[in-house]
């Protein structure tokens, strides 16, 4: 299917080489948990890609649909919370009812009411009034909701379904927001297309940060069901102990003393449990980064990817020739958005809890925008390629800079208040690290390292 | 009649005067968000951190100021050492024209690109603030705190309802009349401002009539700069200061630019005011209101709330999103986007 040329080979080697090197100067458990990060955001980087890359289509609202996902997450895995449902079920359904009635009857009225000033009134009556009757029915079916157990729950729970479900639960659930926003918002000029998506994210992390019965909100739920065993099991596993003794052998076998030698692999089943999870859930990721890689590629190299660039190069022209450019823009956000969802259900699995006070629009909207720009918008290895290796600097920034500030204070004394003044300061030298490698990406190679192919076909 | 004073006295109390002050502080930001876009024509996202760089230099020399004994008496330090937070917030954005956003304009790159920049150039500014002064809240107001306390106005007047006035309050107010004023008249009335204001409109036109670009883009900083170092200084002032608020401020400013009009200054300012009022009015609980004014039989139960205060963030941008849907080109004819 597909060919690299010799440079992209060599970005795969690097990209596989910078893991080996980390696994042995900081350990492969810290490798491993630094790739399954890389991974997930390789898959954001793609979902962007593919808005931007293929449509030129900017995508700022990242942070909302990675929220979306995770919340997907916990909806799909948490078990049903059923007491909430009684207390609060009935009157969740009447406003949702009732919502929907809303929104027919304000479609309907702009069908039949003709003049635009007569239009405009009936629709605020209708939806003021609406919203009141609604707000009723709903607050009270939410305050039984949130008073049910707060500590522990206070909301409606999940499905109590395996979490990988929720990895194409969560692509849906984006796609849906996205289909909203890209239905007001698309049409707008590019770069204020990016402050409204920002913006609508914002709105979306806030509704998952303010209303309780739904996500918990700042109270975070914590605990959800891992698709990959357990270490505490693993580590009473029998078949586990036998694979760690057997891959080990030779090392026991030199250890001559009993005691000694159990003592050794029990920390070797121990420290193997750890990694046996974090590779099993490289490996899951993996599959689906592979899965997403060859779709998106195929999508590029077909006539539909074709026409997205001739959208994306010339809209006027494209539009000329009978494209339906509104729709196509539509359509490829909607996809965008939903790759960003399965990413942020992934994020949420890996971590095992959601809360959504931690989604920041600096972490999860501009951190993947400048993967995006360094890797090479437009090209699906470029995108994963800037997912690893911006997240692998993003991660070893802190002990690098740590290096170099010690290296080049050290004439001074230890307690020299510049010296520990910048040692506390070296989270926030990250920040300095991300926004340099932007603006040089930008001036010296802004098509990104592995840039796009131009293809004549 | 008495009832009626008080609720009036409450309505003032807690939504006009917050309403006028943190409307100030957002025009000021939004002023400086559109002169960007209309002289070089794209959205700068880095000008939260823009603030946030003048409000940081303003503290540092403030705490210097104080360390030093000097002062200005009831009022706050920090105005002594705004000039210098000007002078700094200035060459920051010329160092940053000349080093980054020129490059860019001569190679006449599109707006999206220049967009891009701006997030690499607020993430190093980012790293600078958080490196130098860390992300901690901090106080810096001193001076007298209140021109007048609730308990004194009740005192004065006999009312049930205290009317209190914070000095950050009244300086931000006097404080941006004041800039304002000298913003419209630079635009109105000097050559240069004429000259900038010719550019905004037809760059080529302006080119072709002898107008030197670079001279625009370079007084365009410098008012950019003194707006955006007054409007941080002042929003610490009255909230306190906090490094990463400063990125969330960035999209209320940009709200109001857009839903004023962008690249149109006057709307800029009215659009700051409709963003501020708009989110407190929103999420503002009239029930005191209510209770002074109706009679008590029917006298509201609820908090007569329309949103709760968690949302207020989310309200300027539903605001953004229907004027942008109802008049793309914002209240004050700005430019269609």
């Amino acid at each position: 299917m597909m060919k690299f040329e010799r440079y992209e080979w060599l970005a795969i080697t690097i990209m596989i080489s910078l893991f080996i090197f980390v696994g042995f100067i900081q350990g492969w458990s810290v490798s491993l948990v630094i790739l399954n990060m890389c991974i997930i955001s390789a898959i954001m980087t793609m979902g962007v890609n593919i808005s931007w890359g293929y449509a030129g289509v900017i995508n700022f609202g990242v942070m909302g649909f990675l929220a979306m996902g995770g919340l997907a997450a916990v909806l799909v895995s948490y078990p049903p919370i059923a007491e909430s449902w009684q207390v609060g079920g009935r009157g969740l359904g009447i406003s949702f009812a009732l919502l929907v009635v809303l929104v027919i009857a304000v479609m309907y009225i702009n069908k039949i009411v003709i003049q635009k000033r007569n239009r405009y009134i009936l629709n605020s009556l209708i939806i003021f009034f609406g919203i009141l009757i609604i707000r009723h029915f709903y607050l009270n079916a939410t305050h039984n909701i949130e008073d049910i157990n707060p500590a522990i729950a206070g909301f409606l729970g999940g499905l109590g379904l395996p979490i990988i479900f929720s990895w194409i639960v969560g692509g849906l659930f984006a796609a849906g927001v996205a289909f909203v926003i890209g239905k007001v918002a698309l049409g707008l000029r590019s770069d204020y297309l990016a402050i409204v998506t920002l913006g609508i994210s914002e709105i979306v992390v806030s509704v998952l940060k303010h209303e309780e019965w739904l996500s918990r909100g700042v109270k975070n739920v914590i605990g959800l069901k891992r698709p990959v065993p357990y270490e505490i099991d693993l580590q009473n596993a029998d078949w586990f102990i036998n694979l760690v003794t057997y891959l080990n052998s030779s090392k026991l076998n030199n250890i001559i003393d009993l005691g000694d030698r159990q003592q050794v692999l029990n920390n070797l089943i121990i420290d193997g449990s750890g990694i046996f999870v974090k590779l099993s859930y490289a490996i899951l990721f993996l599959i689906v980064m592979l899965i997403i890689f060859y779709f998106a590629n195929k999508a590029q190299l077909s006539p539909w990817g074709r026409m997205m660039r001739a959208i994306r190069d010339n809209e006027t022209a494209a539009n000329a020739m009978g494209k339906d450019v509104v729709k196509q823009h539509l359509i490829i956000f909607v996809i965008g958005a939903a790759i960003v969802g399965v990413a942020g259900a992934m994020l949420v699995t890996l971590d095992g809890l959601f809360t959504p006070s931690g989604y920041r629009p600096l972490r999860f909207t501009f951190i993947i925008w400048i993967m995006v720009i360094v890797g090479g918008s437009g090209n699906n290895l470029g995108a994963i390629f800037g997912g690893f290796v911006i997240w692998f600097a993003w991660i070893e920034a802190a002990p690098l800079t740590t290096f170099i500030i010690n290296q080049l204070t050290v004439g001074l004394e230890p307690t020299n208040v510049l010296k520990l003044h910048l040692l506390n300061s070296v989270p926030y030298f990250r920040y300095l690290f991300m926004g340099l490698i932007l603006l040089l990406i930008l001036r010296y190679r802004p098509k990104g390292i592995i840039p796009e192919k131009v293809r004549h076909s | 009649m008495i009832d009626f004073l008080n609720s009036i006295i409450v309505l003032l109390n807690f939504i006009i005067i917050p309403g006028i002050s943190y409307g100030s502080q957002l025009a000021l930001g939004a002023l400086g968000v559109t002169f960007v876009y209309a002289i070089l024509r794209f959205a700068n996202f880095a000008h939260g951190e823009i603030m946030s760089f003048g409000a940081m230099i303003t503290i540092l020399f403030t705490w210097f100021f104080q360390s030093q004994n000097i002062g200005l008496g009831i009022l706050p330090t920090a105005l002594l050492a705004l000039p210098i937070g000007i002078i700094a917030t200035i060459i920051l954005c010329i160092i940053s024209d000349k080093f980054v956003f020129q490059y860019y304009r001569y190679q006449k790159s599109v707006p999206v690109v220049l967009a891009m920049v701006s997030i690499g150039v607020m993430f190093v500014i980012n790293a600078i603030i958080r490196i130098i002064i860390g992300t901690e809240t901090i106080k810096f107001s001193d001076g007298q705190k209140f021109i007048m306390k609730a308990k004194q106005f009740k005192v004065m007047t006999g009312l049930n309802e205290g009317l209190a006035l914070k000095s950050s309050q009244v300086i931000t107010i006097l404080i941006t009349i004041l800039l304002l004023t000298f913003t419209f008249w630079f635009l109105q009335k000097t050559k240069t401002g004429k000259s900038m204001r010719a550019f905004s409109d037809n760059e080529d036109l302006a080119l072709l009539s002898g107008i030197n670009p670079d001279r625009v883009v370079f007084t365009t900083w410098i008012i950019v700069g003194v707006l955006a170092c007054v409007a941080g200084t002042l929003y610490g002032l009255d909230k306190s200061y906090k490094p990463i608020i400063y990125l969330n401020l960035v999209l209320p400013i940009f709200a109001s630019a857009i839903v004023g009009g962008i690249g149109s200054p006057f709307g800029a300012v009215v659009g700051g005011y409709v963003i501020a009022f708009s989110e407190i009015m929103v999420t503002y609980a009239y029930k005191k209101f209510f209770v002074y004014l109706l009679p008590s039989s029917i006298e509201p139960t609820g908090l007569v709330q329309l949103l709760s205060t968690d949302y207020k963030f989310a309200v300027s941008f539903s605001i953004l999103v229907i004027v942008l849907l109802i008049r793309p080109s914002g209240i004050f004819k700005g430019k269609v986007l």
